[in-house]
């Protein structure tokens, strides 16, 4: 027993040194190669390919490579994610293997959609995607509430949006509002009420994490835009009345417009500059068409129609 | 200074795989074996021998006590350069020759390259595998296998050679030179610890023995020794019928040949026999004491009889 | 090193050169052969890719099965037959049998993978009439595939030193696949919440990182590789290896053989 005690120990030393060094070398070559997983669709030639490969196995290799793009794009939503090429690549091959697997294609479309740095910008693959979804799956009424929304949104066809719509208030499981806000889709494009129907219909549907936080930003962009258009409107008043621009919140609320400094939906006080309201972060803020600091394009968003 | 003590091994087994019991394979005992010495260890099946051995060699771990090997720790690594061990029933790598075979366990056990060039073809002579030196062991029969065992346990000219039933799966032939080189070992200057159910061997090989039965230690000796201690038997020969059914009543077996009847009885019994004999006026030929065997002592001490080895050929 | 690791490691290499492992040569060639002509005769412009793919998936999965099937019997198979007790009667300590036997089997590999990289050269040579700089990353691909053959190596042997052959032989491929996916387990783990979390990255963080190690695609496409990533994983795979290895024969330490 005694003289089995250094080897034990040199042995164990050895071990725990081991596993520690090797799991810092796979933060360093993990590190090395941030894409890798993504990039691999690169050298895959079809999803009959992988089908074929898979094995037989296709539903779980669906499986991972749909997680590898909501694990991917998810997590670099928003923060400049440069590797949109190979989102549709990717979830074509997971679609392809996996048909049937909804919450790919409403991820996708949306992501695929929006325009960059929140999405791909490619409404068109989008709209791919999404017609490859509803053939295999025609009883999914949300599928063509996505169509719609991309329609709607990105492309700006208001009559083929109302369609999807349509389609999608009529379908069983269907949201029978739908079918209001398809009626008046159609004169009313583009106007805030209409969006944030349609980003409540998402959020209020919708299961997946990813996409229920897209639609409470672009929740949170509508009530941004319509409250600076309420703060424009004051501030043309005051200016109409002072002939100059207010100085700060305090002097607007003195002179009888509102009572307190006004709080943006990140729960942010709106700046005061030089006349204009500003968000104090718009690069967390995402969709906004208002309130940007002079020569920032608005991301992506609604199109306001001043009544 | 003994080339073994052990020193209270005791090996307990947990057997069953839900509910665990204790299974004792080795009870706590004590033992030296002198240096020079042939010792054999006896004892029926599942008496306790191989978990013995193997304790000893370090392939198995004690659950108490220790031992001492050739004055050194027995967990020493290096005091194994002088130890020569055959395990019971011995298997080797089938894809090696016998030569390959005494090469690998040479170098393992640090021998100097050219002493071992001369020393392979040495030991193969043998233990009489001269002519099977280069054919691969995965066509060797049992017999030849135990004898590459042997030969494997003596290539690096150990102080100290410990053999599991080194007669096992031989034949008579076979035996016999195996005995031989027990003793020329001895002769050498070695000590030689074998166990062994064979008690014939032990008796002409052996200059002392320790019985195992069931786990305990129950005896160490000089075979003679051990044997006094078992009652003597008498063999006693007469001419006529007429007493035999008498003898037969005092627990004696009775032969007849020719005109003469043949009874072996235990000492204790003679009086009455010969009084038997002497009553039918029948014609006394002979008494003589038969010797006490190991045998004997197994039978009477341990209440069993310990397996004769079954050939396998 | 040690002589005595030594004369194990080598009696390993002659088991499984005697075992006729090295066979396993025959159906490469025939296939890296076969492969080669068929291409060559369709000729659409990816001959090489087709060469790479084809000799460097065979290699890669002949060595994985030749690591576990071997691997797995290291040690089990020599208590099970008792061969272990006459080694293990000698001077050996029981760290260097485990040692040895695992440098004899990465010592078979290296070979048979030496032998099979010569037959993927060959057919490249043969289908392009040229080696290019960009072949560069073959090689590169060889060696990771070598590193791989290290690790499974050192698994298959931990598994051997505490179970049996047909489990260990079971949990070798698992782990092999798993390892496969590796970087998406270690995503899963980063996706998750709370006990679980903590739970999953450890798990994730014990997995073998074989994805890494595959840059076949790379070498199919004579992309380079960057040599931070070569000093990475050559440094990754020892040290796993390590740990395994060390693992087992803390595991074989207090063995009580059969
Ligand atoms: N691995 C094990 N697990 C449980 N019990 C065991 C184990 N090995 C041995 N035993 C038990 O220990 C006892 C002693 O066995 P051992 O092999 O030492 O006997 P032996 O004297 O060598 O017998 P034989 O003459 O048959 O070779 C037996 O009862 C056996 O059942
Ligand atoms: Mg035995």
């Amino acid at each position: 027993m005694k003289s089995r005690g250094p080897v034990t120990l040199v042995f164990a030393v050895l071990t725990l040194l081991g596993l520690a060094g090797q799991a810092l070398l796979v933060r360093k070559v993990d590190a090395l190669r941030p894409e890798a997983t993504l990039e691999e669709v690169l050298y895959i030639p079809s999803a009959k390919a992988v089908k074929r490969m898979g094995l037989g196995y296709t539903g779980l290799v669906a499986d991972i490579y749909w997680t590898r793009a909501v694990q991917y794009f998810g997590r670099k939503h928003g923060k400049g994610s440069t590797r949109y090429e190979l989102l549709y690549p990717l979830l074509d091959i997971t679609t392809s293997l996996d048909p049937n697997l909804v919450p790919a294609y409403e991820f996708g479309s949306t992501f695929l959609a929006q325009r960059p740095p929140q999405g791909a910008g490619q409404p068109e693959k989008a709209v791919a995607l999404l017609e490859k979804g509803i053939s295999a799956n025609p009883n999914e009424w949300k599928l063509y509430l996505h169509l719609g929304f991309v329609y709607y949104f990105e492309i700006k066809d208001y009559l083929a949006a109302a369609r999807a719509l349509q389609h999608a208030a009529e379908m069983p499981g269907g949201n029978p509002e739908l079918r209001a806000i398809a009626g008046t889709l159609a004169q009313h494009g583009g106007d805030l009420q209409t969006s944030r129907q349609l980003w409540m219909m998402v959020y209020q549907n919708e299961k997946q994490a990813q996409l229920r936080k897209n639609a409470e930003r672009h929740l949170a962009a509508i009530d941004n835009d319509e409250i600076v258009t309420v703060l424009e409107a004051a501030i043309a008043d005051f200016r109409r009345r002072t002939g100059r621009d207010p100085k700060s919140w305090a002097e607007m609320n003195a002179n009888g417009y509102g009572r307190t400094v006004p709080i943006d939906p990140q729960g942010d006080a709106y700046l005061l500059i030089e006349g204009r309201v500003e968000v104090a972060h718009p690069e967390t803020f995402p969709f906004i068409t208002k309130g940007l600091p002079p020569g920032q394009q608005p991301s992506i968003g609604p199109q306001i129609v001043v009544q | 200074m003994p080339a073994i003590e052990i020193l209270g091994l005791e090996k307990k087994y947990e057997v069953g795989f839900l509910r665990k019991t204790e299974k004792v394979a080795l009870k706590p005992f004590e033992l030296a074996v002198q240096e020079g010495e042939i010792f054999g260890y006896l004892g029926p099946n599942g008496a306790g021998k191989t978990t013995t051995l193997k304790l000893l060699m370090g392939l198995i771990f004690p659950t108490a006590g220790s031992a001492r090997l050739l004055g050194r720790h027995w967990r020493d690594p290096d005091v194994k350069t002088e130890i020569g061990f055959l395990p019971e029933q011995p298997y080797f790598y089938d894809y090696l020759t016998a030569t390959e075979l005494l090469e690998y366990y040479g170098e393992l056990s640090g021998m100097d390259p050219t002493a071992q060039r001369l020393r392979v073809p040495e030991v193969l002579e043998r233990v009489g595998m001269t002519a099977a030196a280069s054919t691969q062991l995965r066509k060797f029969s049992k017999g030849m296998l135990q004898r590459v065992g042997i030969a494997q346990a003596i290539i690096h000219d150990p102080k100290l050679v410990i053999l599991d039933e080194p007669m096992s799966g031989l034949d008579p032939m076979g035996r016999l030179e195996v005995r031989d080189i027990i003793h020329s070992l001895k002769d050498e200057g070695k000590t030689v610890f074998f166990s062994t159910h064979i008690l014939s061997d032990a008796e002409t090989l052996c200059d002392r023995v320790a019985v195992l039965n069931e786990g305990e230690l129950r005896a160490i000796g000089v075979v003679a020794d051990l044997t006094a201690q078992v009652g003597g038997k008498v063999e006693v020969v007469w001419q006529g019928e007429k007493a035999k059914p008498a003898v037969e009543a005092l627990g004696a077996e009775c032969r007849t040949t020719a005109s003469l009847v043949r009874a072996v009885l235990p000492e204790a019994k003679l009086d009455a026999a010969l009084d038997a004999i002497r009553q039918a006026r029948e014609r006394l030929v002979s008494v003589t004491p038969v010797r006490a065997t190991l045998e004997d002592y197994f039978l009477q001490k341990l209440g069993r009889k310990p397996l004769e080895e079954v050939e396998t050929r | 090193m040690n002589s005595r690791v030594l004369t194990i490691a080598a009696n390993t290499f002659r088991e499984a050169v005697r075992d006729r492992v090295l066979y396993n040569l025959v159906f490469f060639a025939l296939l890296m052969a076969g492969g080669s002509i068929l291409v060559g005769q369709i000729s659409i412009d990816i001959e090489r890719q087709v060469v790479v793919n084809l000799g460097l998936t065979a290699v890669s999965l002949f060595g994985v099965v030749i690591a576990i099937f071997i691997g797995i019997g290291l040690v089990s198979k020599e208590i099970e037959k008792r061969t272990l007790y006459t080694v293990l009667a000698r001077p050996v300590r029981r760290w260097e049998f485990i040692v040895g036997k695992f440098f004899g089997l990465v010592i078979t590999l290296v070979v048979n993978t030496f032998l099979m990289s010569l037959g993927v050269l060959l057919a490249l040579l043969y289908v392009a009439h040229k080696l290019e700089r960009g072949d560069l990353t073959v090689v590169v691909a060889i060696y990771f595939i070598v590193l791989q053959f290290v690790v499974v190596t050192a698994l298959a042997l931990l598994f051997s030193s505490f179970s049996s052959p047909l489990l260990s032989a079971v949990l070798a491929f698992a782990v092999f696949i798993v390892g496969t996916f590796a970087e998406d387990l270690r995503g899963f783990a980063a996706m998750s919440q709370g006990v679980t979390r903590v739970g999953a990255t450890i798990a994730a963080y014990l997995m073998p990182n074989f994805a890494a190690l595959n840059v076949i695609a790379e070498a199919a496409h004579a992309k380079p590789v960057a040599g931070n990533l070569i000093l990475f994983n050559t440094v990754y795979a020892l040290l796993y290896a390590l740990a395994a290895v060390a693992g087992a024969v803390l595991i074989f330490e207090r063995r009580n053989l059969k």
